[in-house]
This record gives structure tokens, C-alpha cells and sequence, in this order.
């Protein structure tokens, strides 16, 4: 063996050795620590720490997992959410993921996360390890996974680099996904040159538990038995703490550390579908008393959470893991983001047992410490200490920083310059092709080249998947009752207005819960920005935080849960504010869900419900045709929000809607294609005679809906919204004798030019 | 002409499912003694003789091997 | 009297749930089988169901096939009992001897899951019964290595005997034009299932258990398949 000597010669470097060379320099500049959270991890220990110490505490405390940059803003959520609302909440912020109550007797917890640096490194592995990420986040809390989505964000779509991120991306989640056996029920697809350098690859997954089943992660009970399983522990991903093991710090290649490794992970979907079946048995046979799963900073992070949630002390035989490389030290170990692992505390007299359902499932699992009163983390290596810690100061008393916030000097240039300027088709030739235009353009084309690569079927419980507004999973068997999610993010919008763009996107994922008859009920966040250390970017971060937070509050549900991705950037660059937003909704019975498609009944009536006003800042449309960003993004009324839901949900209730299509980028014109195509069915519409018919087919004003309504519903449901204040307008019928979408006075496309337009895009570009 | 083998591998220190597979499954097939399995491709090229070194290096590293988690190795190969 | 169908659990197998729900849909009762157990547990017929075994790493079903349960799988099968292989069942089956031929990788390259048109081509097997001879169905495919091939005797001689089961309809679908391909996988003859020469035993890559009911498929197509071998069973 070569390069695998560890710094002090050989040595381990141990708490007493610590103790008594104070003065041994530390690379935790390296390790990204700043002079100031270096001394105070001194200060917190009373010593200089030792190296596993100073891994720990190095990627404990780093942004990614500590949140010390929006730690102070994301207060704003907790404050802002009323006890009306905490009443639906099993477990909130701060758990693996939120989990609530969605009636008879069933939990649901969902979160978003991402994944975007190491998808822009290695697409495929990047995005594949994501997906695994979140999986196990919901298995943390004992539920099963249930179905997973994908927010993804790239550069321009004809752009080179978009041709190899994109594909690795789909190829990852698909390989990943479909093999651990998790239906891909959405999630979105949007391309702005922002993130050409920069992709957004966020994951979503929900799970399902019956209530009483919530497992925290808590170590309680002194005596319990450390167990960890899954996968073995390698090199994966602990490319900054290779330093400690180099005896220069630069980590020269011809020194005797060893080198700067990758820090890509290679995920093993099946070693993590074996894992899922392997913990559902755990958990059903009781065998589990608290559960973490391995994430960023792995051990690190699973042993000092664990710990501080419990009787605030743990004791860690490092030697005990299994490894996948050779001479690791405690340190790598410690910090590896070796994937598909599990960390779980279990009584004394269960340890057989969990021995037991681990080998049948080829699991490897061993036990490596256990639960103490001392208030200490203490890890053990062949018999000598080397990391002593008060859990808590590594998990959650990382810093805090109150980082200058200032709106942009050219936020007020980008409002100012506002759409009204450009110019718009008028004639219905221009119409006509601005219709077709921005149905093929890559934003509004059919995504089905992406998710055709997604198994949508397996576990056969999958009611709606996309292109459907939200995705939909029947629950339990018996009743039919079912969640759906979807989630939304217009960066563009957020770009021009962060506070307004962040309840748009929440706006967005509520309707398109509503529109399939779901009641919208939770909200988990992705915030993607840019760097923290630029005020603007800040700026933005606060303003979608309280944006959102209001919003949620307006509507009365809450945010269980959230993640937030910073130095989302190229250069200085930093991409458009992203806060993906996802909403959870269920439904009682899914059997009453509604699709998108028109067509299903003979004779329907084609309504738009809400107010369509001159609005295109931001819009899909001044980003195709004119590559033009400015101005105001449309207006947010929550309040008619709410209204729309409620209309929608009681339609569906009563059976008086058979489609329903939410409004959102590329207007009525967009949402009406989408609708025939769906349905295979064309339609006649006419507009209003007193409106302008490019500002009703473009314009993306909010708090809109497309539905079919059968004929012989159709005064009972226009009776319902005229009572509850909620505007609609006749726009059309049903035509299933035509194959065409026939606008009145403005143009007639037939579905398959229709379908050519939308279909061909992305083949064209990928294939 | 000239024959040309090119043969990648995943790096050491990256996870291997699929050799791991394949390693796992022997001694339930009655094969003992192997304790380790590692899968990698193997690429054989045609290639004119005016096709230097350093293209086939750079065909290699920038396509046929990801450099970022795999090794790679050109040799090549006498007729 | 019911029948009780075996539905196989291998490490990875992911669609057995599926199965077992499709066979409970036609009122038999679906009995779990174990990948490590050399025991079908009397069963009356066994679905080997769709999945990533081993997560399939070294080639779909390669490793599966070698499972204790695949031992008892082949010799019931030489005794005459019926045998669904969906998907990775259906490999399963290809590297275990009882069908002739391999899956390898779709001509097109990625994992495709798509709602598919298939023609009924042979309503004589065990698990076909209850179709019209013709009849098109349309039921999910999802897979990466979805792309039948076998040397071309073996065609000839699934063509000449009528074991070429289901074939994909490849004209119903414009959208298929854009994958530059005519058929979802470039399967040969645009085979989608062949049965063994007895028609007890059949392999197919599409999912008709996930084509149970049109609330969670795209249509209640692939019931037939259950209620075929019911029938058969219950005859017996």
C-alpha cells in the first residue's frame, strides 16, 4: 500500500495528542472554516480539535448542511405559521421531512432537495444520487416512499453543454428511479440561460405511514444499541477532508497524502431497494427505536443529530465500520458520503433480531456504539479517542450570520422596463404562428421525450402522471384516499419581483393540486439561489422567504419542511432566483380525481374561470419572441386563489367537472392545446367579442383555470361560481367529431400539426 | 490499418454496483475464492496509421471514458 | 375451488405487488414466493414478475436465473405448469432455458415507458384464452432492455409454430415517428411475447398487470391474461 499514510506520521490523531499539541497547524482554511468558527470550535472544546473533530465540525458547518447564511430568514417560516395550521403537522422543520396528517389514520411526509452541484460535475451519477438522497429522507421517518419528482432547471436547450447535462440528468433520475421500483409522477423541465453553468437538479419524494408508525430520529434510551447498515463505506465524496491525510495541506500529488480524490458517488439503486424493504421490515416488526438515514456528511452528520436529539450522549467504535477502501482514518470515515447507508438506534434485546431481518435481506449491518448520558459525542478508533464533542455544537449550534441584504441598483431598471414596448401579433396569421411558435418553444413543448425515460407504473397505485397537472398516488386500497403533488418555480417572475414571484410559484403548485380535486394542505420549498455573499442575491432570498411564508399563511397551510441551495452561480453570474415550490393535496377518494384531457364526456362546455388581464412581464411570451425580461410579474391575489380551489375541488366532488387545466406560462392558448391534445379531442372556441384576442390567448395572469363542465352540469356549476363571486366566461365547446382547435375569428390548427409542433421539440434537440 | 484496444475501467476508489453484483453472486453459484469483481468496457478501434497517440489519448479521455469516474488504458495492439 | 398463483420476490424484483394485486383482481389468490427458497408452495402456476433482480447489473435475469426458486421454477415448467414471465421475468425466463432468445438494449438506447399498442397474436396459450385472436390491447411497457432477438431458426420456428404471442402494433402512434425507430425497442418481427411450444409458458415485456383497471393504467387490457390461466386452472 501506497499514499495511504494519514498526517503525524503514521499517527491517529487523538484527543490527548490534541490535548497536548496545541500549536499543530490546521488546514481548516482548507476545510472552508473561517478564523473566527475555528476558534470557536477551540473555544467550545478547550483544545485545538483533533482531525476526525475538525472534519466534523468543518462539513457540519459548512453551508450545505448548517443553513448559516439563511438560518435567520428561514425563522420567518416558524413565525408565520398559526396553530390552525401547525394542527395538521405530525413533525415539522428541523425532522428529516414534515410529515402530516391527511386523515384516516394515514401520515404523509414529502421534501424537496437538491442536487445541482454534483449534476453539474457527473449528470448522470449527480442526479441518480439525489434521487437516493430524498428516498431516504422519507424512509427516515419510517414511511414507505411512495413516488418521486423532478424539478430540473438547464441552460438553453440548443446549447452544447445543455446536451450533455440534460441527457445524464434523465438518464440518472431514470436509472436510479426505475430500478429502486419509485413511480416519477412529475416535477418540471424549464431552460433559461441562468443556469447553463449551473443546473437545477432538485428531487422530490413522498411517503406514506399509518400514524402511529412515525419513527423520529431520536436516540433515546442510555444503552441502546448504534446500528449501522446498507452499503459499505468508501471514498465517495470526501474530496475536501483529503487534505487532513496529506502531509502538506496544498495536497500535492507527490506528497505522501493521499491526493485530492473525486468527490463523485456512485449510487447502487439496488442496494437502496433492498435497503427500503429491508427498514419497512424493521419498522413493522418494531425493531427500530430512532432512525437517520446517510446523507451529506454521513456519519458526521447521522451520530451527531442522532445524538443531540436523544439523552444528548453517544459513544462510536469508529473500527467497527465497514469499509470499502483501505486505510481510511476516522476522519474520512467520518465524513464519507458513501450512499445507501442507514444509521438506526435499537434496544439491546432487539439487536438480534435487526441482525436477523438484515441478513435476510443481504443487508450488511453492525453495530458500532451506543446511546450514554454523557452528553457527549465520543468516537472510539482501535481503542483511543479521537473525537470527544457536545453533539448539539456540531449539529445544531453551527453559526449564524446576518448577511447584508440590499435590493439590486438595477432592480428598478429591469421593473421599469416593462413589455408594453414590444411589439405583438395582431392579424390572425400572426396569431396563428405566434401560437405554433411558442407551443414547439422549449419551455411549453412536450416533455415527453424526459419523462418517457421515468417508470410512472410500478407499485400500480400512479392515477395522475405528467404531463397531468400534479401527480396523483392512490394511498390506501380500500378507500381510494390519495395524495397529489406539484411542484412550480418561475424564475423569471421571482427574478422581477422575488417577494410576488415566490407566492406565484406557490400559487402555481396550489392551483395545479387543485385543479385534479386534491385539497391542497402542506408546502415543502427548494430554494435555489446564488451566492449569499452578494447583498442582491440575499435581497432576493429574504424577500421569496417572506413572500412565501405570507402566502402560506394567507392560505392557511404550512411549510413542513425545505431545503436551501446556495452559490447557485456561473462566475459572478447567479442564476434566476429558484424557489421551487411544492404543494401536497389529498384526496378523499381518488377514484374522482380529474385529468386534464378534454373529450371524456359526450358534450362538454369549455369555461375559464378567473380574470384575464394585460400581462406579460415575464411571460413565456416575451421570453420567445422576444427574449425580453422586465417589467411587473402578473398579480397574486391569494384570496381568489383559495376561491378557485374551493370551486374546483367542489366540482369534482359533485361530478360536475370532467377536465380541468391549470393556467399558468403561455396563457388560455397553452393551456387549450394541452387539453385537446391530452383528450385526443378538438374544441370550437370563441372569445368574448369586446377583448383583445392576443392578451386572452397569451397573457399569464394568475388564479386561472380551463374546465370542461358536461353540458348537462354546466348551469349548476356556473350557478356555483356566480354565487361564491368567481368569474367565468363561456369560451367554447367540446367538439368530438373535430380534430382540430378550431379559435374563432383567429385561427384553426389541427391536432396533429398541433402535436407535431409540441412533440417534436425535444427529440429534435436530444435524440 | 492499425488495431487499437482501449479498455476503461471505474476508478479504484468509485463504487462499483455492477462488479459488486457480480462478485456477490459467485459463491452462490458454487465458486469460492474470489474476492473481488470489477466491470469495466472494453473498446476495440480500427484506426488508420496516420492516427497518432495523442489523438487516440484525446478520443480516450474526452469520449470514451469519463474522466471524472472512470480509468482508462490505449494500447495498442500489433495486426 | 380458486387457483393459488405464485408471484416470485427476488432481491430488486419491484412489480410483484402488481402481480399479486392482478391476480387478486380475477379472484385467485396470489401466493408470495421467495427468491432463496427451493419451494413453490403447491402453487398451481408461477408469474416471475418485472423488476431489476440483482439490480441486473451483469445482464438482465443473469443472476436471477441461478436463484433456488428458478430451480423448481424450470422443472415445474417441464411438468406442464403455467409460467407468466412480465418483463424481467420474461429475461429471467430467456436465461433460464424455457424461452428461446435474449432481451438485450433498446435500439433507441434509453429506459422507455410508454402506454403501448399490442396485437394478440396467438389466443391459444395458457394465458391467452380469453382474447380474440386480433384483438389489440393496449398496455404499459417500461424497460431498458426491451428488444427481443434470437438467431433466425429460432424466428422461423416461433413464426412457423404460432409461439410469437403478441406483437407491438407500430402504426397507431405518430409520436413514434420522432424515434426515428418503427417499433418501441426495435424488437425483431416486432415481437412483444412468445409462449414455449406447449403454450404453458410465456414471456412478455409488457406490463398487463399494471393494465388491471383504467384508474391506474391505461386500460383494463391486460385482465385477460389473469382470467385465461384462471379458467385453465380451474378446468383442471
Amino acid at each position: 500500500m501506497t499514499s495511504t499514510q494519514p498526517a503525524l506520521g503514521g499517527r491517529i490523531d487523538t484527543v490527548e495528542h490534541a490535548a497536548a499539541t496545541p500549536d499543530h497547524p490546521q488546514p481548516y482554511r482548507e476545510l472552508g472554516l473561517k478564523d473566527d468558527e475555528y476558534a470557536r470550535i477551540r473555544d467550545i472544546l478547550g483544545r485545538r480539535p483533533t482531525d476526525a473533530e475538525l472534519a466534523m465540525y468543518s462539513v457540519m458547518w459548512s453551508e450545505h448542511c448548517s443553513y448559516k447564511s439563511s438560518k435567520a430568514h428561514l425563522r420567518y417560516f416558524g413565525e408565520t405559521t398559526t396553530d390552525e395550521m401547525r394542527a395538521k403537522m405530525l413533525a415539522g422543520i428541523g425532522e428529516n421531512a414534515g410529515v402530516v396528517d391527511i386523515g384516516d389514520g394515514w401520515a404523509v411526509t414529502f421534501k424537496v432537495e437538491s442536487h445541482n452541484h454534483p449534476s453539474y460535475v457527473e449528470p448522470h451519477q449527480g442526479a441518480a444520487t439525489g434521487v437516493g438522497g430524498i428516498v431516504r429522507d422519507i424512509l427516515a421517518m419510517g414511511a414507505r416512499p411512495l413516488a418521486v419528482l423532478d424539478p430540473l432547471r438547464f441552460g438553453p436547450a440548443d446549447a452544447p453543454d445543455t446536451k450533455r447535462v440534460l441527457p445524464g440528468v434523465v438518464a440518472g433520475i431514470g436509472g436510479y428511479g426505475n430500478c429502486l421500483g419509485l413511480p416519477n409522477i412529475g416535477g418540471e423541465v424549464v431552460f433559461d440561460p441562468s443556469y447553463a453553468g449551473n443546473p437545477l437538479v432538485n428531487a422530490l419524494c413522498v411517503g406514506a405511514m399509518r400514524v402511529e408508525d412515525l419513527h423520529l430520529a431520536h436516540a433515546s434510551g442510555v444503552g441502546n444499541k448504534v446500528m449501522l447498515f446498507g452499503a459499505r463505506t468508501g471514498l465517495d465524496g470526501i474530496g475536501g477532508v483529503s487534505v487532513l491525510a496529506s502531509e502538506t495541506f496544498a495536497g500535492d500529488e507527490a506528497g505522501g497524502g493521499r491526493k485530492k480524490l473525486p468527490s463523485v458517488q456512485v449510487g447502487d439503486p439496488f442496494t437502496e431497494k433492498v435497503l427500503i424493504e429491508c427498514c419497512l421490515e424493521l419498522f413493522r416488526s418494531g425493531l427500530v427505536v430512532g432512525i437517520q438515514d446517510l446523507g451529506g456528511a454521513g456519519l458526521s452528520c447521522a451520530t451527531s443529530e442522532l445524538a443531540s436529539a436523544g439523552e444528548g450522549g453517544m459513544r462510536v467504535e469508529l473500527d467497527r465500520v465497514p469499509l470499502r477502501a483501505e486505510g481510511m482514518t476516522p476522519a474520512e470515515i467520518l465524513s464519507s458520503e458513501s450512499q445507501e447507508r442507514m444509521c438506526a438506534v435499537v434496544r439491546p434485546d432487539d439487536v438480534e433480531a435487526f441482525l436477523r431481518v438484515c441478513a435476510k435481506w443481504d443487508v450488511i449491518a453492525v453495530e458500532i456504539g451506543e446511546v450514554t448520558d454523557t452528553g457527549r459525542l465520543q468516537v472510539h478508533w482501535h481503542g483511543e479517542t479521537v473525537v470527544d464533542v457536545p453533539p448539539r455544537t456540531v449539529a445544531h449550534e453551527g453559526p449564524v450570520y446576518e448577511r447584508p441584504v440590499e435590493r439590486p441598483a438595477d432592480q428598478d431598471a429591469l421593473v421599469a422596463d416593462g413589455p408594453e414596448r414590444l411589439a405583438r401579433p395582431s392579424t390572425p396569421g400572426e396569431l396563428r404562428e405566434t401560437l405554433l411558435r411558442m407551443v414547439a418553444s422549449p419551455n411549453l413543448a412536450s416533455r415527453r421525450w424526459v419523462t418517457e425515460q421515468y417508470d410512472r407504473y410500478v407499485r400500480g397505485n400512479t392515477v395522475l402522471a405528467q404531463p397531468a397537472d400534479s401527480g396523483m398516488v392512490r394511498i390506501d386500497e380500500e378507500t381510494g384516499r390519495g395524495v397529489a403533488v406539484a411542484t412550480d418555480c418561475n424564475g423569471r417572475y421571482v427574478k422581477l419581483d422575488p417577494y410576488q414571484g415566490a407566492q406565484l410559484a406557490l400559487a402555481e403548485a396550489y392551483r395545479n393540486v387543485a385543479v385534479t380535486g386534491a385539497v391542497p394542505l402542506a408546502v415543502t420549498n427548494c430554494l435555489n439561489f446564488g451566492s449569499p455573499e452578494d447583498p442582491g442575491v440575499m435581497w432576493q432570498f429574504q424577500q421569496a422567504v417572506r413572500g412565501l411564508a405570507d402566502g402560506c399563511r394567507e392560505l392557511g397551510i404550512p411549510v413542513t419542511g425545505g431545503n436551501v441551495s446556495f452559490y447557485n452561480q456561473t462566475g459572478g453570474t447567479a442564476i434566476l432566483p429558484t424557489p421551487v415550490v411544492g404543494v401536497l393535496g389529498v384526496i378523499d377518494d381518488v377514484r374522482r380525481r380529474v385529468p386534464a384531457g378534454i373529450g371524456a364526456e359526450a358534450g362538454e362546455t369549455l369555461l375559464l374561470l378567473g380574470d384575464t388581464r394585460d400581462e406579460f412581464g415575464g411571460s413565456e411570451w416575451a421570453h420567445v419572441v422576444h427574449g425580453h425580461l422586465g417589467g411587473r410579474p402578473p398579480a397574486v391575489d391569494l384570496a381568489r386563489e383559495k376561491l378557485l380551489a374551493e370551486v374546483l375541488v367542489a366540482g369534482s366532488r359533485d361530478g360536475m367537472v370532467s377536465a380541468a387545466h391549470d393556467l399558468s406560462e403561455g396563457g388560455l392558448a397553452q393551456a387549450l392545446v394541452e387539453a385537446a391534445l391530452a383528450g385526443q379531442t378538438g374544441c370550437r372556441v370563441v372569445l368574448p367579442a369586446d377583448v383583445d384576442p392576443f392578451v386572452w390567448l397569451f397573457a399569464e395572469s394568475a388564479g386561472r383555470a380551463l374546465v370542461a363542465i358536461p353540458r348537462s352540469e354546466e348551469l349548476r356549476f356556473t350557478d356555483m361560481c356566480s354565487a361564491r363571486g368567481l368569474p367565468w366566461t363561456r369560451i367554447g365547446v367540446v367538439d368530438p367529431a373535430s380534430k382540430a382547435l378550431e379559435i374563432q375569428d383567429v385561427a384553426t390548427v389541427d391536432l396533429a400539426e398541433l402535436r407535431a409542433a409540441w412533440e417534436g421539440t425535444l427529440p429534435a434537440l436530444f435524440d | 490499418m492499425a488495431r487499437v484496444v482501449v479498455d476503461v475501467m471505474p476508478k479504484q476508489e468509485i463504487l462499483d454496483p455492477q462488479g459488486q453484483a457480480v462478485a456477490r453472486a459467485l459463491p452462490r453459484l458454487g465458486f469460492d475464492g474470489v474476492t473481488s469483481v470489477r466491470q469495466g468496457k472494453h473498446f476495440e478501434l480500427e484506426v488508420d496509421d496516420d492516427v497518432d497517440d495523442a489523438t487516440l489519448a484525446k478520443i480516450a479521455e474526452t469520449f470514451l471514458a469519463n474522466p471524472v469516474i472512470e480509468d482508462w488504458v490505449v494500447r495498442r495492439v500489433d495486426a | 375451488m380458486t387457483a393459488r398463483i405464485g408471484v416470485i420476490t427476488f432481491p430488486g424484483t419491484l412489480d410483484d405487488i402488481d402481480a399479486a394485486r392482478a391476480v387478486r383482481s380475477v379472484d385467485a389468490e396470489p401466493v408470495a414466493l421467495w427468491h432463496a427458497d427451493a419451494d413453490l408452495r403447491g402453487v398451481d402456476a408461477v408469474i416471475v414478475p418485472g423488476g431489476f433482480s440483482y439490480g441486473d447489473y451483469l445482464r438482465a435475469g443473469a443472476i436471477a436465473r441461478f436463484a433456488p426458486v428458478m430451480t423448481e421454477v424450470v422443472r415445474a415448467a417441464r411438468r406442464g405448469m403455467p409460467v407468466l414471465g412480465i418483463c424481467n421475468g420474461f429475461q429471467i425466463l430467456c436465461e433460464s432455458g424455457l424461452l428461446p432468445g435474449a432481451l438485450v438494449r433498446n435500439a433507441g438506447l434509453h429506459f422507455v415507458c410508454r402506454d403501448q399498442w399490442l396485437r394478440v397474436e396467438n389466443n391459444e396459450t395458457v394465458w391467452t384464452t380469453r382474447y380474440d385472436a386480433g384483438a389489440e390491447i393496449l398496455v404499459p411497457l417500461k424497460n431498458m432492455e426491451g428488444r427481443y432477438v434470437a438467431d433466425p431458426a429460432t424466428l422461423d420456428e416461433l413464426e412457423g409454430e404460432g409461439r410469437v404471442v403478441f406483437r407491438y402494433l407500430v402504426d397507431g402512434d405518430a409520436s413514434q415517428r420522432y424515434l426515428g425507430i418503427d417499433s418501441p425497442n426495435g424488437a425483431l418481427n416486432h415481437i412483444a411475447g412468445i409462449a414455449d411450444a406447449r403454450g404453458r409458458v410465456v414471456g412478455l415485456m409488457p406490463h398487463p398487470e399494471h393494465a388491471i383497471d383504467a384508474l391506474t393504467g391505461p386500460s383494463d387490457d391486460g385482465l385477460g391474461m389473469f382470467l385465461s390461466v384462471l379458467d385453465a386452472l380451474v378446468a383442471a
